[in-house]
């Protein structure tokens, strides 16, 4: 299963305490993972990926293994840590205001 | 008895205040959404146990909550605002033209005829509307696509739709306001809609009568007298007879015409609130004294409201959606500042107590009016 901490916002919104875990299909991409998370929390649809354009919101970002994957395309494939489920993805609100 | 529910949406959560019919002993309950910018939260006039309440931040958008039972509970509805057709562009702050995008909504203003029908101002300026309890949102795009909308620009605060006002009595007429572009009125439940600014003067535009461009701040109506409209402009307090075909300005003898919120009276349709704010720059009260001042007369002779209010060292702001009235008799009237107090009055402005001092930033404040 791969695992996914969220924010706690995002936590709370979807009604989750702890990590998410999800089954997701070979190959594991960062796009699939997030598919797989906004199908299984649908109130996420909207919160970490705009409607419609499925960009990635600004405040938001993506680590895996102490590499920040924000940037990276949604066909990005997960590192094998996370794929067996040694690590989580982490999704996170920025470091951002004063 | 009769009770009232104040709701109270803030910079980090919202908060619902219940008195009964005295108004002089609260219950403060919240904060709900904690950490979540509450712009508005409004009940429904058919079902008053259903309640809207729209949650955003800048980091995880938009979501729009609704409650059935009062503000017991609450559950996330639909929240994808998709403008309609092709987006197109308006004016950006430097005078190029810039995408529409979705930032939040403003105001959710719920239906009188079905609980399940409520409109959304957004920023960008559009309106929304669902018919199904929120789960979907479909803009009524006429607005946006207005032959001015390319030339509205975002005023301080944003290009926010902020004002929604339904009119009972004639069936599909309805008025927005729109930062910065003005107010516009529909008669064809928002198929179609016209500027309504003839008669207000903006020294901070170009052309100070034109049509469009206005920084409209707010507007009221008392639902039995629909034809005549009440507005705090960003400068001017203005009112119209005529369903805003004209405006002529009321501002009389107010210590300053700026201002956000302005409301009527629930029984007196000639009685009006505004809140008098120094300045465009300088958003406190003049002489640092927190004054609602009324009008019984529609408007030009106004009386301070000081009882109950601090009247030294105070220099909150009242923002536009955070003024209220209930309908019990006497009316009360409530308003909150951006330094998280909520002040009330339970006799028609008379005399004032805070009914919470300490809440973050208030942003919104309506009421309920319950049996």
């Amino acid at each position: 299963m791969i695992r996914v901490v969220l924010p706690a916002h995002l936590r709370k919104l979807a009604g989750v305490e702890g990590e998410v875990a999800l089954a997701v299909d070979a190959p594991v991409t960062l796009g699939a993972v997030l598919d797989a998370l906004e199908a299984a929390h649908p109130v996420l649809r909207g919160a970490i990926r705009d409607h419609g354009s499925l960009r990635r919101r600004p405040f938001v970002r993506y680590f895996a293994c102490e590499e920040d994957l924000s940037h990276e395309p949604p066909d990005t494939r997960l590192p094998e840590a996370i794929v067996v489920g040694r690590e989580p993805l982490h999704v996170v609100g920025a470091m951002a205001g004063g | 008895m009769s009770r009232v529910r104040v709701l109270v949406g803030t910079k980090k959560g919202a908060f619902v205040l219940n008195a009964d019919g005295k108004r002089d002993r609260w219950e403060v309950s919240g904060p709900l959404f904690g950490g979540w910018e509450m712009y508005h939260l409004k009940g429904s006039p058919v079902d008053p146990d259903r309640i809207w309440a729209s949650q955003s931040t800048g980091w995880f958008g938009q979501q729009i909550q609704r409650s059935d039972d009062g503000g017991r509970s609450w559950n996330p509805v639909g929240n994808d605002f998709a403008y309609s057709g092709e987006t197109g562009t308006h004016q950006w702050y430097d005078g190029t033209q810039h995408p529409w995008e979705f930032a939040r909504v403003w105001h959710l203003e719920p239906a009188h005829d079905d609980p399940d029908s409520v409109y959304a101002g957004v920023e960008d300026a559009a309106l929304f509307h669902s018919r199904d309890g929120g789960r979907t949102w479909r803009e009524l795009p006429a607005l946006r696509n207005h032959e001015s909308g390319a030339s509205w620009q975002p005023g301080a605060g944003g290009l926010c739709l902020h004002t929604l006002v339904l009119d009972r009595e004639t069936p599909g007429r309805m008025y927005a306001a729109i930062s910065a572009a003005g107010a516009f009125r529909s008669d064809d439940h928002g198929g179609s809609w016209r500027p309504i600014n003839r008669g207000l003067v903006s020294a901070g535009i170009p052309d100070p009568d034109a049509e469009v461009g206005h920084c409209v701040h707010r507007i009221a109506m008392h639902p039995r007298r629909p034809e005549t409209l009440y507005m705090q402009k960003h400068w001017d307090v203005m009112r119209s007879d005529d369903g805003g075909e004209s405006w002529t300005e009321v501002s009389g003898n107010l210590p300053s015409d700026f201002g956000f919120p302005i409301d009527v009276h629930a029984h007196e349709p000639e009685t009006i609130y505004v809140v008098p704010i120094t300045s465009d720059s300088e958003h406190y009260p003049p002489e640092g004294k927190l004054r609602v001042y009324r009008s019984r007369s529609g408007g030009n002779e106004w009386e301070a409201l000081t009882e109950g209010l601090p009247q030294e060292n105070c220099y909150v702001n009242v923002l536009r959606d955070a003024m209220a009235v209930d309908h019990l008799d006497p009316c009360g009237i409530y308003f909150g500042t951006t330094g998280g107090q909520v002040y009330g009055s339970a006799d028609g402005g008379d005399h004032w107590q805070p009914i919470v001092r300490d809440l973050p930033a208030v942003l919104s404040v309506e009421v309920q009016s319950l049996p």
